[in-house]
């Protein structure tokens, strides 16, 4: 490897000076980076410089509060997106050896210990706020990962559907493969998203051994897997978007907050006994050439300003116990007492082999 | 002449696209695959070739290889009647219906799987009409339609623009003599057109071949193809051994497909003389390309119909609500920009990924159809032409991954260039810009070229006399075309753009991916936005014309 990359080299410098002079001489344009190419490194202010935030694709916080925090660490911070979780774990350790940034947010307790076991961060000191030291991962005994956000993955029903016709929703797992409630409920797939996997491990984690048992019991009811989160709940499902036929779906505790009626309440409900908690890190890297920035910015998005906006941003709940909730929140969704869980390094151990056992009943 | 000093000649030429190529495809692709082959520090060829002989992986393969041949042959069957009457017939709203057509290609995958499941699902009209006989949601059949209504549009332009700069005359002499329309087709036009329809069709096929998102949506999780696989060992298993035999696998099938292509192009006398026939109106004979066209803008139509009334439809009333949200609001605040601003962002990216495109493409058709006059030099073309068209035919996910595994160190230190968002679009609109161009420019007698230098022309001059004339439409459909795929890119742009700067596909994604009557009705009306965005600026490329082609 090193020694291939060795012999490219006086290559790839005649190459770079072709590339630049075809790009920087004639982009009709410009490339839209205006402001981080010109202003970091020289005019970044005392505390030194840019900071590279890498995080998955659906993080988001409000342009107030990365001006907030500029202006008070001095920092300038520089986004970059990395896929999904899963892709963007990947990337993190794939690139151990030069890091795509300085700190990452968006490796989540699904995926949390196959970073720890590559060693991708680096323990990080900071005084953290009542909360995050009780979502930490399991194992991560350094304190590499802090937890800047939970959500569970819970099976959402259609109030309004159920009541229309006099039936009692389901309220457990075991519910769900009872011929009352045939053909009900849309599931997005463990491959292919990521509250998909959350509710294949509700289903471990409550059935043990027997989990393939109650995966056949599903699909007899006529469960349908279809592809990500956007095609169960905006296409199959009754009170999606797309209006489907479908009153069951698997979603987020937090849903129920969006599909309000119009009169102060909401037309969906989660069904408690059926969540898997989901908690979402931030971590200095090993290697990041700014250590020092990412420290602050760990330290920023557990700060009571990030924590606060987290809900109407990202859609999930602060990590920091006392934040307060938007109204909304606070009167139509409901949180688990007792969230079902599954050990990381057992999710690391077998997570291959459950997906693929898991893909044989649903493929068929 | 020497030969040596022609082949520097042409490496010269094929430079800036080769160097390209090397550093963002070759570099990355086998930095990737390399990473797969080593265990422990150790090469480990058995451990991958093991992948290969599993009973899964010929599943996949298979299908991959099943789907999308089908998909491929029923886009050719469907797009060369309307390649047909929207480039050799003159007729009101031609050029309306030619934009049209080109939508679906620019529509992120995530849409128009929606609306496409929303009519082929269980509470859509399909299955409502057919009293349930036809429930096509989650089956193969889903998938083939879902292919097909993407890449059709590339065989309508890809051939219609060869189609177009045939001249008319041989066909219409053996129509003198007697032959009817059938065999004016088989015996006259089919060989002057198949190099295009080959050409289109081997685009169509990898297209196919390594479609992700739509294989996933529309086809549930029944169905796996080379490239979900590619995506899942790579993201969620980091199974880098099993999706490098898989890339490896790709790369095999994708160049023994070229080679193939190759061969079927190839006709014995590819001159063709110069378009001297204006597009003529319809007449009686043209009714079946005309229905069948129709029939073609009716399928396509239906699932962007979908997302026009459901863009429209607030609450069981028609409302312009959604629309008013694209400017941004307090209910929507979770966006980075509002939608109007993302337009910016994809409409400037396009732009630079056009004349990317465009330049890249450009050089490597001119390269490929200048006379070969060795054997050797023959055989350095047909290599080249391979190499333009691998960035098509393999996986995204490795592609993306390589980026950043590679492109780490000093001088090639361009994780953070914005030029790679761009260039990555470039890439993918590469090949279908050298394919569109190839086929026409091979077409242009070498000897006028050698007139226009005998009377004193340098090479640019005898360019712009011999080629630019021939090649004007077909570059400015390559280049809409181009600019449409920049637009609707959104596999790779999502790996490389900046989450606060989002291209327009990428916040339509995150806009449908929560819940919420008011995200999901916002991300139909920006697709809806997209789509038109996009007809408009393909109509307006096409309008713009050479003043020297006046006098056809």
């Amino acid at each position: 490897m090193r020694r291939m990359r060795m012999h490219i080299h006086p290559t790839r410098t005649a190459v770079v000076a072709v590339l630049a002079l075809a790009v920087s001489g004639c982009s009709l344009v410009g490339t839209g980076d205006d402001e981080s190419a010109s202003d970091p490194a020289e005019g970044g202010g005392e505390a030194g410089g840019t900071v590279v935030l890498v995080t998955h694709d659906s993080f988001f916080l409000p342009e107030k509060l990365v001006k907030g925090f500029e202006r008070e660490s001095g920092y300038d911070l520089e986004q970059r997106a990395g896929g999904d979780a899963g892709a963007l774990t990947s990337q993190l350790v794939l690139n151990t050896d030069s890091p795509i940034g300085d700190v990452a947010f968006g490796v989540d307790n699904t995926f949390g210990s196959r970073a720890l076991e590559a060693d991708v961060f680096e323990p990080v000191d900071i005084d953290a706020p009542a909360g995050v030291e009780e979502n930490a991962l399991p194992g991560d005994d350094e304190g590499a990962l802090v937890a800047v956000d939970t959500g569970n993955v819970c099976v959402n029903v259609d109030t309004t559907w159920f009541a229309e016709r006099d039936l009692e929703a389901p309220e457990t797992l075991d519910d769900l493969t009872d011929p009352a409630y045939e053909g009900l409920f849309v599931t997005p797939g463990a491959t292919t998203s990521s509250p998909g996997f959350a509710f294949l491990l509700t289903t471990i984690a409550a059935y043990g051994d027997e989990w393939q048992g109650y995966w056949e019991d599903l699909l007899d009811n006529d469960t349908k897997v279809v592809k990500g989160w956007e095609d169960a709940y905006q296409v199959d499902f009754t009170q999606g978007g797309g209006k489907g036929d479908r009153p069951v779906v698997t979603s987020y505790d937090s849903s129920p907050a969006f599909t309000v009626d119009g009169e102060g309440g909401t037309t969906t409900r989660a069904l408690l006994d059926t969540c898997y908690e989901q908690v979402e890190y931030a971590g200095v890297l090993r290697g990041a050439d700014n250590p020092e920035g990412a420290r602050a910015v760990v330290e920023w998005l557990v700060s009571p300003e990030v924590q606060e906006a987290l809900p109407s941003s990202m859609y999930v709940y602060p990590a920091v116990e006392g934040t307060e909730l938007p109204a909304e929140w606070a009167d139509l969704t409901e949180r688990p007492s007792d969230p079902w869980s599954v050990d990381p390094d057992e999710i690391d151990a077998n997570r291959d082999e459950w997906l693929q056992e898991w893909n044989e009943p649903v493929s068929r | 002449m020497t030969t040596p000093r022609r082949l520097l000649g042409l490496v010269a030429l094929a430079g800036l696209p080769l160097a390209v190529l090397g550093v963002f495809f070759v570099l990355p692709v086998t930095g990737m695959v390399a990473r797969g082959f080593v265990t422990d520090g150790d090469l480990d060829v058995a451990g991958v070739l093991e992948v290969l002989t599993r009973a899964r992986t010929g599943r996949v393969l298979w299908f991959t290889l099943w789907s999308s041949a089908v998909a491929t042959v029923l886009a050719v069957l469907l797009g060369l009647p309307a390649a047909y009457a929207l480039h050799r017939l003159r007729w009101p709203g031609r050029g309306a219906v030619r934009a049209a057509l080109l939508v679906p290609f620019v529509l992120p995958t995530v849409v128009v799987g929606v609306a496409f499941r929303q009519l082929l699902g269980e509470s859509g009209p399909v299955v409502a009409l057919t009293g349930g006989r036809v429930d096509l949601d989650g089956t193969a059949v889903g998938i083939v339609m879902g292919l097909v209504f993407f890449n059709v549009a590339v065989v309508i332009r890809g051939v219609g623009a060869a189609w177009e700069g045939l001249d008319a005359r041989p066909g219409e002499a053996a129509a003198a003599l007697g032959a009817s329309p059938a065999q004016v087709f088989r015996t006259v036009t089919w060989p002057m057109l198949r190099p295009a329809v080959v050409s289109s069709a081997s685009v169509v096929f990898l297209f196919c071949a390594t479609a992700f998102g739509i294989v996933l949506t529309l086809g549930g999780l029944r169905y796996s193809s080379v490239e979900t696989e590619i995506y899942l060992l790579t993201t969620e298993l980091l199974d880098l051994q099993a999706a490098a035999a898989l890339s490896v696998l790709q790369l095999v099938a994708v160049v023994a497909l070229l080679v193939l292509a190759g061969r079927l192009r190839a006709v014995p006398d590819p001159t063709l003389a110069r378009s001297t026939a204006r597009p003529h109106r319809p007449r009686r004979s043209d009714v079946p390309q005309l229905v069948a066209t129709a029939l073609l803008l009716v399928l396509v139509a239906a699932p962007v119909v979908t997302l026009v009334v459901g863009s429209l439809r607030v609450d069981g009333a028609w409302s312009l609500a959604y629309y008013r949200a694209l400017g941004g609001g307090a209910e929507l605040q979770a966006l980075p920009v509002p939608v109007t601003g993302a337009l910016v962002t994809s409409l400037r990216t396009a732009v630079d990924a056009t004349w990317m495109a465009l330049l890249l493409g450009g050089l490597i058709a001119v390269v490929l159809t200048r006379r070969s006059r060795s054997r050797s030099e023959r055989r350095v073309r047909s290599v080249l032409d391979g190499l333009f068209m691998l960035p098509l035919g393999v996986s995204a996910v490795t592609l993306g991954f390589g980026f950043f595994i590679t492109l780490d160190s000093p001088p090639l230190d361009l994780r953070e260039s914005p030029v790679l968002v761009p260039l990555a679009q470039a890439l993918v609109a590469m090949p279908l810009v050298v394919r569109t161009l190839v086929p026409v420019l091979a077409g242009v007698d070498d000897r006028q070229r050698q007139a226009a230098a005998s009377l004193g022309a340098g090479p640019l001059r005898a360019m712009a006399t011999a080629d630019l004339p021939v090649v004007w439409r077909p570059l400015l459909a390559a280049s809409g075309f181009a600019f449409a795929i920049s637009l609707g890119e959104f596999g790779a742009t999502s790996f490389l753009a900046r989450p606060s700067d989002p291209t327009l596909p990428v916040l339509i994604f995150r806009l449908i991916g929560r819940p919420g009557e008011l995200s999901y009705g916002t991300a139909l009306a920006a697709s809806v936005v997209l789509a038109a965005t996009t007809a408009v600026v393909v109509l307006a490329v096409e309008r713009l014309r050479v003043p020297s082609l006046g006098a056809f």
